[in-house]
């Protein structure tokens, strides 16, 4: 623990350099409708904390919440798939692929169309940003199964399942905590984006209705929210993962 | 009874355009060590991919135990070359998962099961490690208590050794003939080592030409138990020279 905290000071000194830079510039160009400098988001940020903490961080994350687990479900399942039989790989491949071409932000406001102002638009919004790396991951992390480890375990007369479970799965477990720690800052980026294009509430939703009031640090006010909530799950992904990933780096 | 047979059995890799084991015949008897000894690439490791089933023959039968292979399992225990203990287990889970596979046994007689074949191969205690804790002999150990837990009487071996040291590798030679003598198996051992080979080996069999028609039969004039000093013997020396000069004429430099 000592040694991390050391290892991260030098990036703790350059964060706040950077900060100090924002601030200096800020103040320099002193517009904050467009450039609020960090000190006025984080005051901003404390006076807006009822409505944020009680209404639109709560909303922002169910839509997370919601999306992160139909990704994981349609990722975890379409690598499964695909690592089982060679031909639904060749025709899910091309189109978990191509499901990434879609500019997910230029249709987004359709799906306000076809499912109102609900969450669900914003869900699918998110699950669409976040089921591909999570399923390419994953898939990749199937295929790293050594054939030798397979073999052996046919000798022992094993069937395709118990292949799956006992070399497949543990094998894919480093690389599905990868996955995770990629998605979770994808999802909440989706829900933003899917608020920010029509919603009633939500952090993406809040930044965007401060900036029709010329709100500059009402805008980043939310973001930062958005930020610190993202990495403080990304870390939490990281802290399970060291405890049920012990062998990474070996084999 | 042969507890291993082939009877004209031949193998063909697809990417090849001749059958790399054409038409060969041989057998072993139960409780017998036999090493395999060949140069690299000769399609000695294709014998015991066929023998285990993992390839399936061109043409020809394999008899284990006087029955064709197909049809029977758990009739060969297989070590590949490289100990590949999951890395993700426990020694002891590794040593269950033959178990597992086959089915039938509670999680705590496994373990039990388990146990007393480490302490039989000298790990006793080593159960709850990962395999990343142990050296490379305790590995290879740990992996044939493995193979042995596959359930059969007939092992087969493919340069188990290979990757150890050299005084790692002689001593896991000395163990292992204590292990066979001890368990009463039927063993073959693949190995590209002379010496290894001469040790080991009631008889070796040598593959003198790729493709492979025949298995050369050459007794050991050594009786087991044995030790190191049987290098001392001029017998044995010659031996291990024919060998030597056998597989060169093989190898092109």
């Amino acid at each position: 623990m000592n040694r991390a905290n050391r290892g991260s000071l030098p990036a703790l000194i350059f964060l706040f350099a950077l900060l100090a830079l924002w601030q200096l510039g800020a103040m320099e160009v002193n517009a904050a409708y467009i450039l609020p400098t960090p000190l006025q988001i984080l005051r901003r940020l404390w006076e807006l904390r009822l409505p944020l903490f009680t209404v639109h961080l709560p909303a922002t994350m169910a839509v997370t919440g919601l999306g992160l687990a139909i990704s994981l479900a349609l990722g975890l399942g379409l690598a499964a798939a695909m690592d089982w039989s060679p031909l639904l790989q060749k025709c899910l491949y091309p189109v978990v692929v191509a499901s990434q071409t879609i500019p997910t932000t230029a249709i987004a406001p359709l799906f306000v169309l076809w499912f109102g102002y609900g969450i669900w638009s914003k869900v699918l919004v998110s699950v669409l940003m976040t089921f591909f790396p999570i399923t390419i991951t994953v898939y990749d992390g199937f295929r790293s199964a050594r054939t030798e480890m397979t073999e052996l375990l046919e000798t022992y007369g094993a069937t395709k399942w118990d292949i799956f479970r006992k070399i497949k799965v543990p094998c894919a477990l480093p690389y599905f905590f990868s996955a995770v720690k990629m998605a979770v800052p994808i999802s909440i980026i989706g829900a933003a984006i899917g608020e920010w294009l029509g919603a009633q509430s939500g952090l993406g939703y809040f930044s965007r209705r401060m900036m029709t009031q010329l709100d500059g640090a009402g805008v980043f006010a939310p973001i930062v929210l958005l930020s610190a909530v993202a990495m403080a799950a990304a870390g939490l992904v990281g802290l399970v993962e060291k405890r049920v990933v012990k062998w990474r780096g070996e084999s | 009874m042969k507890a291993l047979e082939f009877d004209r059995v031949s193998y063909r890799y697809p990417e090849d355009d001749f059958d790399i084991i054409d038409n060969l015949s041989f057998s072993v008897e139960p409780g017998s060590f036999h090493c395999i000894v060949g140069v690299s690439g000769c399609g000695k490791s294709t014998i015991l991919r066929l023998t285990c089933g993992l390839l399936r023959p061109r043409c020809g039968r394999i008899l284990a135990g006087g029955a064709p292979i197909e049809g029977q399992s758990r009739y060969c225990g297989y070590m590949p070359q490289r100990d590949l203990l999951l890395p993700w287990r426990t020694v002891g889970e590794n040593l269950a998962l033959p178990l597992e596979i086959r089915g039938g046994y509670t999680r705590a007689e496994r373990r039990e099961l388990a146990e007393s074949v480490l302490a039989d191969v000298g790990l006793a205690g080593c159960a709850g490690k990962l395999p990343g804790e142990l050296s490379g002999g305790m590995r290879q150990r740990a992996a044939f208590a493995r193979t042995m837990l596959a359930g059969s009487d007939l092992l087969l071996l493919d340069e188990p050794f290979s990757a150890l040291d050299f005084l790692t590798r002689i001593s896991m030679q000395e163990w292992l003939l204590d292990q066979w003598e001890k368990h009463k198996k039927t063993i073959l051992f693949i190995t590209h080592d002379v010496e290894e080979a001469v040790f080991l080996s009631g008889s070796v069999l040598a593959v003198d030409n790729t493709p492979i028609r025949r298995l050369a039969e050459i007794p050991v004039p050594a009786a087991y138990p044995r030790t190191r000093a049987c290098f001392a013997r001029p017998e044995t020396v010659a031996l291990r020279e024919e060998l030597i000069e056998m597989l060169r004429r093989q190898v092109e430099v």
